[in-house]
């Protein structure tokens, strides 16, 4: 019955979403006030069915309901609790619910949140909110319905969730992935709400910008969680692969990034207005070619499930339809340039206009790399894989280029800067960090590396420099508490987000060029010794779990002839589907991690063994988690609620 | 020239000149890196280029996985229902390797010795699936599509 209720409800949403679509829309072209109101309380009730409906699916999952098919084919009676919830979004059908029921979630808190807007801005925002909405729906109900019964003879018991994904990576990584790319459909709605409107003014910019801040937090969070993942669960020890997967959440990623920058101009200059509008689109249809891409099977990975041609081509018809539609509407109605407010080289607006500009070539490098296999395959031009060679080939200099240039842009002024003012703050953040870079390999290891100096000294002047711009717009102050309270929050969050990328590419690149990865024959008794560290193998033996039996390894660690700690890395065999997983033992550390994997027994007391040294690799992540946080200050900037608390009141 | 002018004439010619050299850039590093997909059959009847990066796939024939016990080196067949490809490869396989299940390997076939020396291993990730490379490679085939399923014993 509850597998029912849930199915009708999400039925019931596409009607919602529909009259979302409709009544705005129409009260917006004739100025009905009523129809155009009926926006906010639509939202509410696509929210309330959605919720029933994923309500529903948890509840099969929770009580073990196998006459759901997706609930069988992606749970078992023996699971935890909690993995039985998370199997939920861990196949085709939940993942879309979860994606639709963020989607409510978005449009429920625009309809919340933008009472500061035009009522027909707000109106056409939303009704573009339940178009995206209608595709979902449809898409689910007519190809991919998690309700589908498996009667009248349900199986015994479920065929278990896969063990790569049994996992707190799983449970937090494909929500908050979502969230991301579900965040950019907000940006997406205004922009065409602008282009049906025709008014694109600053205001709309500042609008824009919070939604675009948000949505990105999650998506840096929800990358980085899976490189995290795919770092610890998968056994192979690398935390990035360039697999098409991974790309699929890079690229709007990129996109976004450019957005954010380009929003900025947009609101202080109104500047670069189409562009913006351009980049807004773009996102958020990266952001669906990420979603299908990796969900529909066209993708050989974990993330992939099967295949179904009717879903291809609903897929494409939708991504045609939204990005079709939206170019056509963004020529039909693109805001004409007049005359152009005139900027110098120097200025702000350059070193924002050039940071879009990498960042796009970038983006079109990944773009082409990802889909050239699938395009060529297509075209019957053979089966061909695209290395990663390709993808560093590019983002590694572009990156540094954006890095170098990242310290510029808080420095420059709107319009034109004198270069004087760059090397007043910047001269000694730039001393500064060249003879960190240079002085680093020397303390660091025997052996001097360049590239290890590079990277140093380039992620030092992101961070060195960043501090030092706000330094100096301290100082300008009588004291500098004062100077510190000032500055605006978005402002620090800003200079937080750019030291996370100091801190990532910092960890990135001395992560490839320190790692120390042994992939040896290790018997019991023998060590293996990476600089300091010993790692002995003593025994390996069967320990049993609740849903799988392991061959676990002991390996003691010593530090310069002094015990350090034991590792116990398993492989594991679980009962049911009999799949084999690898549980790596790790010891993490601020500047590094050690790494040990087992393999396959090679001889009778001999295993294939995995013993990694991976220096600094927990800033990668760790430059994410500023890079989020830097965003989520720039949102709680008190300049984007202003307008709204002022009204009410005087309302009081 | 007017001066406004003059200067969008050089930023055209900018964007010109830049995107062509990156696009260049691009379709070179491309072809430098891609690798081509092979069946075993294609493999054993010498069309694929010696030396050079490939990629190939099929079934692990079961009774073939041989590990030397003194190093990391280990040899196996796949094949495609027509023809078996001997593999070599150093080092761990992935945990989802197994006898009688589809695998692609990267890697490059020996002149001397016509072998595939694989650099890289990949496995499918769950029983339903098969690399759709492989399938596709089987298909071509009368029957070749069953012919992972057919080895399914041992597990």
């Amino acid at each position: 019955m509850v597998p029912e209720v849930g199915h009708f409800a999400l039925i019931l949403a596409l009607f919602f979403s529909f009259a979302l679509v409709v009544l705005p829309l129409l009260g917006a072209s004739s100025g009905n006030r009523l129809l155009m109101l009926s926006g906010r309380s639509l939202s509410y009730g696509l929210f309330v069915m959605v919720s029933i409906s994923f309500a529903c699916l948890v509840y099969a999952f929770v009580t073990d309901d196998f006459s759901v098919a997706y609930a069988a084919s992606h749970s078992n009676s023996l699971l935890p609790i909690y993995y039985k919830v998370s199997a939920v979004w861990g196949g085709h059908e939940g993942s879309l619910l979860l994606w639709v029921m963020m989607l409510a979630g978005w449009t429920l808190a625009i309809a919340i949140f933008s009472g500061s807007l035009p009522l027909p801005v707000q109106a056409r925002v939303l009704a573009v909110m339940g178009f995206i909405s209608i595709g979902f729906l449809l898409f689910m109900l007519l190809t991919s319905n998690p309700f589908d019964r498996v009667l009248p003879i349900p199986p015994a018991d479920g065929s278990d969730l896969n063990p790569l994904l049994q996992d707190i990576g799983l449970i937090l990584h494909p929500p908050i992935l979502y969230m991301g790319y579900v965040g950019f459909s907000a940006t997406f709605a205004f922009a065409i709400a602008a282009l049906l409107t025709g008014k694109l003014d600053s205001a709309w910019a500042r609008w824009c910008r919070p939604w675009a801040n948000t949505a990105w937090l999650f998506l840096t969070l929800g990358i980085a969680l899976g490189s995290w993942w795919a770092y610890y669960e998968l056994g192979w020890g690398g935390w990035w692969f360039w697999d098409p997967v991974e790309n699929a959440s890079f690229l709007p990623w990129l996109v976004g990034t450019a957005l954010i920058h380009s929003l900025a101009v947009s609101e202080k200059r109104g500047l670069f207005k189409s562009w913006t509008i351009l980049l807004a689109i773009f996102t958020f249809s990266l952001s669906l070619l990420g979603t299908f891409l990796v969900r529909s099977g066209v993708l050989t990975s974990v993330h992939a499930f099967a295949n179904d041609p009717d879903r291809g081509v609903f897929i494409l018809g939708f991504l045609l339809v939204v990005v079709g539609g939206s170019l056509a509407l963004f020529a039909l109605r693109a805001p004409v340039v007049k005359n152009a407010p005139s900027f110098k080289w120097t200025s702000r607006e350059t070193l924002l206009l050039s940071n879009n500009v990498l960042l796009m070539i970038i983006m079109i490098t990944v773009l082409l790399g990802t889909l050239y296999p699938l395009i060529a395959d297509a075209l019957n031009w053979g089966k061909i894989s695209v290395g990663p060679p390709y993808f560093n080939l590019f983002f590694i200099p572009l990156m540094g280029i954006i890095c170098v240039l990242m310290v510029l842009g808080p420095v420059s002024n709107w319009k034109r800067t004198d270069p004087k003012r760059f090397v007043r703050v910047l001269a000694k953040p730039w001393a500064l960090s060249l003879v960190v870079g240079l002085l680093f390999p020397i303390f660091y290891a025997e052996g001097y590396s360049w590239l290890a100096a590079l990277s140093v000294f380039i992620g030092g002047w992101v961070i060195i420099g960043s501090l030092g711009d706000m330094w100096s717009k301290m100082r300008s102050n009588k004291s500098l508490r004062q100077g510190y309270r000032q500055l605006g929050l978005s402002y620090k969050g800003m200079i937080v987000a750019h030291i996370g990328i100091g801190v990532t590419a910092i960890g990135v690149c001395l992560n490839s060029l320190y790692s120390d990865l042994r992939d040896v024959r290790m018997e019991v008794g023998q060590v293996v010794q990476i600089e300091d560290w010993g790692f002995r193998l003593e025994d390996v033996y069967r320990v049993e779990g609740p849903n799988y039996i392991a061959d676990e390894a002991l390996v003691t660690v010593k530090h310069k002839d002094r015990f350090y700690r034991e590792m116990k890395p398993q492989k594991r065999r679980y009962l049911s589907g009999g799949n084999i997983m690898t549980e790596v033992a790790l010891d993490p550390g601020l500047f590094r991690d050690l790494y040990v994997a087992m393999g396959e027994p090679v001889s009778e007391n001999a295993w294939a063994m995995r013993v990694h040294f991976k220096p600094f690799v927990r800033w990668i992540w760790g430059g994410a988690v500023l890079m989020a946080i830097g965003a989520g200050m720039a949102v709680a900037d008190r300049r984007y609620r202003r307008r709204k608390s002022a009204p009410k009141k005087a309302a009081v | 020239m007017h001066p406004a002018r003059k200067q969008r004439l050089y930023f055209v010619l900018f964007i010109v000149i830049f995107s062509t050299v990156a696009i260049g850039l691009m379709a070179y590093a491309l072809r430098a890196n891609l690798s081509l997909f092979y069946g075993p059959a294609q493999v054993v009847s010498g069309q694929v280029p010696f030396d050079t990066r490939i990629r190939a796939g099929g079934c692990v024939v079961p009774g073939t996985v041989a590990r030397d016990p003194d190093s990391l080196q280990v040899g196996f067949l796949i094949t495609d229902g027509v023809a078996n490809l001997q593999v070599y490869y150093t080092g761990i396989l992935p945990d989802l390797f197994g006898e009688g299940e589809a695998a692609v390997v990267n890697g490059m076939v020996r002149e001397d010795d016509g072998a595939f020396y694989a650099s890289e291993v990949l496995a499918k990730h769950d029983e339903q699936y098969m690399p759709p490379e492989v399938a596709e490679a089987m298909k071509a085939y009368d029957g070749g599509e069953k012919s992972c399923e057919d080895m399914n014993y041992g597990t």
